[in-house]
């Protein structure tokens, strides 16, 4: 199949393009970029006139729910969510149930996945056996298998000369440990940022510090074992202030911020709103103002979903007993494109955030469109809009605090090696 | 901004919270309940204004105390009433907590009274009848977790309103376990609603909870130091299981440094009042001496209690 995008505006961050391009796909990868190769002829064209055409986005934090959790979500409704959302590439945490901890269970969704034939998933595996924080989880086996990384997820390790074994076993291999900064046995009853809201609402708070503790010892422990870190959703201007001296120092981290954290703090959650029960907490209006600055200055590399399907048997319930999490996938470009709107930042900067960042943290290729390579591809209409409703949202989890609103920008087509995976017919 | 407390028209809807409601409609509760003391000194304890009309207690955690309290001013309004202990009822066997509210909505249910561990428990009762349009149905918080007890707050208004008059000059100090506490919270919103200029709070780091400075009291926590020269001082009860653990060693510590005792007390205003939303635990946070004293207004709040539910009742059964 040969397909031509015609017309449209190319936005390559990995490349520095920013300009009016055609792109030639032929066997499921770019041919060419700007003019045709010789003898090219198209078996479809699509005129992306007044769109952008950009690599298909990565994101770093997607929750399908399988196995284990299928009643709440399932491969084939999550991928149709990423394809309407211009999402190409997928890290899955590994608190499925079981965990991704034992190569089967990798090879069995990496194969499940490539069945469906959507986007591409990039398995996260347990660094702990069941995620107990006990034994380790055969690293090398589980990277044969498809993983890209080791994580806990919002499993921290309690014992701390675990995850110092662990650290050092996964540098030996050079690694990637992606570490959510929870710190154990502190505000474990806590359910929303220890302030003025927790306060007055009466909720149990979580503060600051179960972040920066938790961030304290990691930055310690990879610098002691030479481990690369990457700091998984950040929510305050403290855990921020953090990494950014880490990496000034020159240890080899990295950090994500979620789509939620960057644009809603605790005064969203209003009168309860259990929209907004989401792990960690938001903060306050300071915290996100840095973390919406970070994201800009590059202190923080990307911007992911952090898609978390929750049904509604899970959220009408009192804002304590709520269970975290809400979708995401199809609002990354509609929310990345806001925030870069909001700080005045061209599509280049912003889409960068979403594409080629993401792709490096999981040491893939995707992210990013050359000659030669995967043509996974998102166009999208910069002047139209995504209305978040129920009804449209292709996610079987309907729950997110961005409910009801109109976003910025709205997908036209997602294409996975080449083949048309989805498009928006008006 | 969208107010769940409040109909279109500003009136009250459901009673919440006492965060947020306006200082017209406090005051008009209080104005309500004046008259509604007397019907207890009547022979025929018993006014027609809520005949006809269900109202359902439904408590998901345990109070006799609370729910007794709602059931005689309700019964006095010549409401019909059922008591549902749902703690040990139907959601233990996984029915949700909107399951029940539907359910009791087909019986024709008029008034719910709510209970429960979880702090906005009923914002989500309200939220639900808003959303299935059964605008004729009204909440009334009776605790939610450590959020609100909006009534008590109501009651410790009238009991202060009824000895001091004026709130515009007082002084008042709520002692013991803020961080827990909705009765707290809920004196919190009403004191500074109503006007009170000083609202100071006293207790130790562990109890008090963050950012409580921005709700408009001053933080003490030095007990002699936080009631000199008080009007009122308003006593939190302190639950069992916070005595001893990592909030507090003891509870005989507890009482040492931050009970009401008459030595403490004499630091006071010489007419200053003492409440307690009770049950008190003598000897714990407060003195026997001084439960049983002079200064002690803590029955005339049992029985205003009454009236200012039966206020809050009528108010909203009107609609």
């Amino acid at each position: 199949m040969k397909i031509q995008l015609t017309n449209g505006h190319l936005v390559d961050p990995a490349h520095d393009i920013d300009q009016p391009q055609d792109l030639f796909i032929a066997d499921g990868k770019v041919a060419a970029i700007g003019r045709a190769p010789d003898g090219f002829v198209a078996d479809r064209s699509i005129d992306a006139s007044g769109q952008v055409v950009c690599p298909g986005l990565v994101d770093l934090s997607a929750r399908l729910r399988e196995p284990g959790f299928e009643y709440l979500a399932t491969l084939e409704s999550e991928m149709e969510a990423a394809m309407a959302g211009g999402v190409t590439s997928l890290a899955i945490p590994p608190d499925t149930d079981p965990p991704l901890d034992e190569p089967g269970l990798v090879e069995m969704l990496c194969y499940r996945a490539k069945k469906l034939n959507r986007a591409h998933v990039y398995p996260v595996g347990a660094l702990t056996e069941r995620l107990e924080g006990k034994r380790l989880s055969e690293m090398a086996e589980l990277v044969d298998a498809g993983c890209v990384a080791f994580s806990q997820a919002n499993h921290p390790i309690h014992d701390t000369q675990v995850l110092f074994c662990a650290l050092q076993y996964a540098a030996t291999f050079g690694y990637r440990v992606w570490l959510q900064p929870i710190t154990p046995h502190f505000a474990q009853e806590g359910v929303a940022h220890d302030g003025e809201v927790a306060t007055r609402l009466g909720l149990p708070g979580i503060p600051t510090a179960a972040e920066t503790i938790a961030l304290f010892s990691y930055i310690e422990l990879a610098r002691m074992t030479g481990a690369k870190l990457h700091i998984t959703r950040l929510s305050s201007a403290e855990g921020l202030a953090l990494v950014r001296a880490a990496k000034a120092e020159g240890l080899d981290i990295t950090c994500d911020v979620s789509i939620n954290h960057l644009h809603l703090s605790d005064m969203d959650i209003g009168y309860f709103n259990a929209h907004c029960r989401l792990n960690p907490p938001l903060r306050s209006q300071r915290d996100r103002d840095a973390l919406q600055s970070g994201l800009a200055e590059g202190d923080i590399d990307a911007l992911c979903s952090n898609h978390s399907p929750v049904d509604d048997d899970g959220k009408q319930l009192p804002f304590s007993e709520a269970e975290a999490g809400a979708t995401g996938l199809e609002l990354l470009l509609p929310l990345a494109l806001k925030w870069g709107q909001q700080r005045g930042l061209g599509l280049i900067d912003i889409l960068r955030r979403v594409t080629i960042n993401p792709a490096r943290i999981i040491g893939s290729k995707a992210g990013q469109l050359s000659v030669g390579s995967r043509a996974d591809i998102c166009i999208f209409d910069p002047q139209g809009e995504t209305t978040v409703n129920r009804s449209t949202l292709r996610s079987q989890g309907k729950n997110t605090p961005f409910l009801g609103l109109n976003l910025p920008g709205r997908v036209s087509y997602t294409l996975v090696e080449g083949q048309l995976m989805f498009g928006r017919i008006d | 901004m969208f107010n769940p407390q409040l109909n279109a028209h500003g009136e009250l809807q459901h009673l919440l919270s006492l965060d947020g409601l306006p200082r017209e409609i406090l005051t008009a509760i209080l104005d309500t309940a004046a008259p509604f003391t007397e019907v207890a000194e009547r022979e025929i304890k018993k006014l027609p204004i809520l005949r006809g009309k269900s109202i359902f207690n439904l408590f998901f955690e345990n109070s006799t105390r609370t729910r007794t309290t709602f059931e005689i001013a309700a019964k006095r309004l010549s409401a019909d009433v059922i008591n549902l202990n749902v703690a040990t009822s139907s959601t233990n066997k996984g029915e949700t907590l909107l399951d029940t509210v539907d359910n009791l909505c087909a019986m024709q249910a008029d008034m719910f009274v709510v209970r429960h561990a979880s702090s906005g428990a009923p914002y989500l009762i309200a939220e639900h009848l808003r959303a299935t349009d059964r605008h004729d149905i009204h909440v009334i918080n009776a605790g939610d977790g450590r959020h609100a007890h909006p009534t008590q707050g109501l009651l410790d208004m009238y009991t202060i309103r009824h000895y001091k008059q004026d709130f515009t000059k007082l002084v008042v100090a709520i002692v013991g376990d803020v961080l827990h506490s909705r009765v707290a919270r809920s004196q919190i919103a009403a004191l500074t609603t109503l006007g009170v200029p000083e609202v100071r709070v006293i207790g130790p780091k562990t109890l008090m909870p963050t950012g409580l400075d921005k709700l408009g009291v001053r933080v003490f926590h030095d007990m002699r130091e936080g009631l000199r020269d008080v009007d009122v001082v308003m006593m939190l009860r302190l639950q069992n299981e916070r005595m001893n653990g990592p909030l507090l060693p003891s509870g005989q510590e507890f009482f040492k440094v931050w009970g009401l005792t008459p030595d403490k007390l004499a630091l006071a205003r010489p007419d200053a009042i003492v409440m307690h939303p009770g049950p008190m635990n003598r000897g714990v946070e407060i003195d026997s001496t001084v439960a049983d004293g002079a200064q002690a207004v803590i029955l005339p709040q049992v029985t205003f209690g009454i009236a200012v539910r039966m206020a809050v009742m009528s108010m909203l059964g009107r609609g």
